[in-house]
């Protein structure tokens, strides 16, 4: 994949000095997915920039506190923190090259995932019945584009995770799919850590 | 039926304007030119295995720089009627709302889809050569961010056509550019063009950052690199931290236009001040983003024709880098007049003339370069000495603007105007075109000729003052921006005329070069050495055009300049051919057309998303889903070019033995 190799092979491209080249490529793949996720980052930024900014601009309409419902949202952290764990728990089945137990954490991931994501949207949809439509007011409008695109990242992660799963079950554990599922948990874990950030900013901060 | 036909079509297509009729026929008559010479010569295989297929950085980079003279010809013609509107008092050449179409698409045009491709272009027709690379870090990506810039340019530029132009300015402030000022497709066309390039522009950012860090040749340390891959790398860190910004505040305006959202209206509680702080926290270090690039295209020209080391190299280090983080520190300079107190505009001004000691410190460092060196005039230096004083000028008035209770006075007068045009023609314009003439042997394997070049460089500059240094006066006579025309009573006529005589003295600059390029692929001298210029940096140690994998065998760079110090150590006789036997085969990527079909699938969702047409956008983000999952799907995605394939290829080229 991509090999535009900045170093030499040795005579004859032997396989060893082949899987060498593989590593040093994988590596650089997920250097460049930290540098993605540093994009992603500034992404959110801006999100909770214009949260913020516009979080009192109410125009009359529903606030925060009365809007958001606590046993709701700490439902949806705690679902979100245990799949950040059950991510780690498939890395380091991987590492020890079990794919079974692999798979399976990324199935239990996966599924608190959806989980997560049906929760969400059933927030929003009882949201839009009580009328806070993101119309409303420009602090509906920033707090659903904030909180929908971290509920869209999730999804596309979803997606993805289950395309990987699919990929292990084909070929098993080798470089570059470890390099894949390497990927896919930076990505789940920073999603967990920009929801902790959502947590405090946009709900606790809002019911307090 | 016909008559709802009829409807459709009137509000689809632009009607009324002679201009547009003029514009339908030509676009009509040249689309079915090159679909006549595609069938007639049997020529679209070669198309796809070629062109739209490649991975290959050189001819991704070529693609670039076709794609942006075109749009440098479009956004030029835009100019140029713009001046024709404003060279005397009272014309109706153009209406109000054709003007402001014209100005909002010149300014969207030569700064996203002129500057960033040329700038791209320049990126990847150097960076790897320079560094010893045998491509950039991921070329799949690279071909990626071709075709969505290429695809978001397009759907851009068909907004002339079908559906009307975007109209409220280049960087489109809420609230004109909300649902309430512009309730016609143009804005959006302008939100998705500009949003689909930019994904593109992030991801080039990214693989240009990797490919710097990880690619380089053994030897080559940091602080061996040369400086035109220095001022690549401080460019990506500023793309990679100023683009997503663009793109939320590109969504965030869509979502108020499309959704009913009020982030940016004026009521609802929406601030559009907002958007305005958010488009400059990524406007401004844009225009670092576009000019670093130019200061290492000058600081390879000036050392190469001065034969001599740069001057000050770590300062010139230290220069990029400072450069890279203070422009995030200056936006508000845009609006000192948002009213934002004293103390606010304080800090934004003076952390703006803070990016003068930088630049000053590049200035002199290409001074002293050239000061006892053995200077060549060829065309690559005649632009670089070009760029030094009219860059000098054009800083001294931007640190005029800086200063906050003056910029009350010259806040959107035609000194901005001026000011602008002078750091980003002169600095920007001139590097890129000075880069391409130092470069283009190098691609493609013969030099630009000199004598057409000449009356360009000088049609050009000339130009350059004619047109803009009247504006300076027509600011402080109070001219301000965006005024279609103005009365006989406010003396303005005669240095608008003039002015408009150098605009149009550089747009024959710019027909001669035009006339250069093709007369050069006929007659130009050809490189047979593949270092026409007696070069410093390893790009002109392999031939002229490079082999498909650059290098047959990856080269040892462990000094600054070290191809020089390699001629110098061989007293610049031939450098001795390689044994065959040293030769190995070459590990490479695989074309994919991936990358087309990815883009042109969002160029289907951009379409959808601009006309509010549902079924055509999740029709286009389906496909761009499918295709992605598609190439995640791929493993075998590269391939090794045979031994004896890279042997009889160095051997033709004299470099094997």
């Amino acid at each position: 994949m991509q090999h535009a190799i900045g170093h030499g092979h040795s005579q004859g491209a032997d396989s060893h000095s082949h899987d060498h080249g593989h590593h040093d490529q994988e590596s650089m793949k997920v250097l460049g997915f930290w540098i993605f996720l540093v994009t992603d980052c500034l992404l959110f930024g801006t999100l909770f920039a214009t949260y913020v900014v516009l979080k009192a601009h109410t125009d009359g309409g529903p606030t925060g506190k009365e809007l958001f419902e606590i046993p709701g949202f700490v439902a949806e952290t705690f679902i979100l923190l245990t799949s950040s764990f059950t991510s780690g728990l498939a890395v380091l089945a991987m590492n020890k090259k079990k794919v079974g137990q692999l798979i399976g954490w990324l199935i239990v991931t996966v599924l608190l995932g959806a989980s997560f994501v049906g929760l969400e949207i059933n927030e929003f949809v009882n949201m839009v019945h009580e009328g806070a439509t993101i119309s409303t007011s420009a602090f509906l409008t920033a707090f659903f584009v904030l909180v929908g695109t971290h509920g869209l990242h999730v999804s596309v992660g979803l997606v993805w995770m289950i395309a990987l799963m699919i990929q292990l079950k084909m070929r098993g554990v080798t470089p570059v799919t470890k390099r894949k599922i390497t990927v896919i948990s930076l990505y789940w874990h920073f999603l967990d850590v920009v929801w902790i950030f959502l947590f405090t900013i946009v709900y606790l901060m809002g019911v307090m | 039926m016909y008559a709802s036909i009829k409807s459709f079509a009137s509000s689809f297509f632009v009607t009324g304007d002679p201009l547009i009729y003029g514009a339908d026929v030509s676009i009509g008559l040249t689309s079915i030119a090159i679909l006549f010479v595609l069938f007639y010569f049997k020529k679209w295989g070669w198309l796809w295995r070629e062109w739209l297929t490649t991975v290959d950085h050189k001819k991704i980079g070529m693609m670039y720089l076709i794609a942006s003279l075109l749009m440098l010809f479009r956004g030029g013609v835009d100019a140029l009627l713009m001046r024709a509107q404003l060279a005397m008092p009272n014309v109706h050449f153009l209406q109000a709302e054709h003007y402001n179409e014209v100005f909002t698409t010149h300014g969207t045009i030569m700064i996203l889809f002129m500057a960033m491709p040329m700038m791209f272009g320049l990126f990847n027709m150097v960076v790897p050569l320079q560094i010893g690379a045998r491509d950039v870090a991921y070329p799949y990506l690279n071909a990626v961010s071709f075709w969505l810039f290429f695809f978001g340019a397009m759907l851009f530029n068909i907004s002339f056509v079908i559906g009307g132009s975007p109209d409220a300015g280049w960087l489109s402030y809420p609230p004109l550019s909300e649902m309430s000022g512009s309730p016609g497709v143009g804005q959006n066309f302008y939100i998705w063009g500009i949003q689909i390039s930019g994904i593109g522009s992030l991801a080039t950012g990214i693989n240009f950052i990797v490919t710097i860090l990880k690619m380089r040749a053994p030897g080559m340390k940091l602080m061996k690199m040369p400086m035109f891959t220095w001022s690549v790398f401080s460019s990506s860190i500023i793309i990679i931290f100023a683009f997503p910004i663009l793109t939320v505040t590109l969504a965030l305006l869509f979502i108020d236009r499309f959704l009913g959202g009020h982030l940016f209206t004026m009521d609802g509680g929406g601030n559009p001040m907002m958007y305005v702080n958010l488009i400059w926290m990524w406007g401004h270090p844009e225009v670092y983003i576009v000019v670093l690039p130019a200061f290492g295209i000058f600081s390879e020209i000036v050392a190469t024709f001065s034969r001599k080391r740069i001057f000050g190299y770590k300062s010139m280090v230290f220069a990029l880098m400072s450069i890279s983080i203070l422009s995030f520190f200056t936006w508000v300079h845009h609006f000192f007049t948002m009213g934002a107190g004293a103390d606010v505009n304080v800090f934004f001004a003076i952390a703006t003339m803070a990016i003068g000691i930088p630049t000053g410190a590049k200035v002199f460092n290409w001074l002293f370069t050239m000061f006892r060196g053995r200077i060549r005039l060829e065309q690559p230096m005649l632009w670089t000495l070009a760029f030094i004083p009219c860059f000098v000028v054009g800083g001294a008035t931007g640190v005029m603007l800086a200063v906050a209770p003056a910029d009350y006075q010259y806040h959107n007068s035609y000194f901005l105007i001026a000011h602008f045009h002078q750091v980003l023609i002169g600095g920007v314009v001139f590097g890129y075109l000075a880069g391409i003439y130092y470069w283009w042997p190098k691609l493609f394997g013969f030099k630009l000729n000199d004598r057409l070049g000449k009356w360009a460089f000088w049609l050009w500059n000339i130009g350059f003052y004619v047109c803009f240094m009247p504006q300076y006066a027509l600011g402080f006579m109070g001219m301000t921006r965006r005024v279609y025309t103005y009365g006989w009573d406010m003396g303005w006529g005669p240095l608008n005329l003039v002015s408009t005589i150098g605009a149009f003295l550089m747009g024959i600059g710019f027909v001669f070069q035009v006339w250069q390029i093709l007369y050069s692929v006929k007659y130009g001298e050809r490189d047979t050495t593949g270092d026409p210029w007696d070069g410093r940096t390893l790009e002109w140690s392999i031939p002229s055009p490079p082999p498909m994998y650059n290098f047959a065998v990856v080269p040892h760079a462990g000094e600054r300049d070290s191809f020089w110090e390699e001629k110098e150590r061989r007293n610049f006789a031939p450098a001795p051919p390689v044994p065959v036997a040293q030769l190995e085969s070459i590990h490479m990527p695989k074309n994919s057309g991936v990358p087309f079909v990815f883009s042109a699938c969002w160029f289907v969702a951009g379409f959808g998303f601009v006309f509010g047409w549902l079924w055509m956008a999740i029709l286009g983000m389906v496909g761009v889903g499918v295709t992605l999952l598609i190439r995640s799907f791929q493993y075998d995605t590269d391939y090794y070019v045979p031994v004896e394939e890279v042997r009889e290829t160095e051997v033709a080229a004299g470099r094997a033995v």
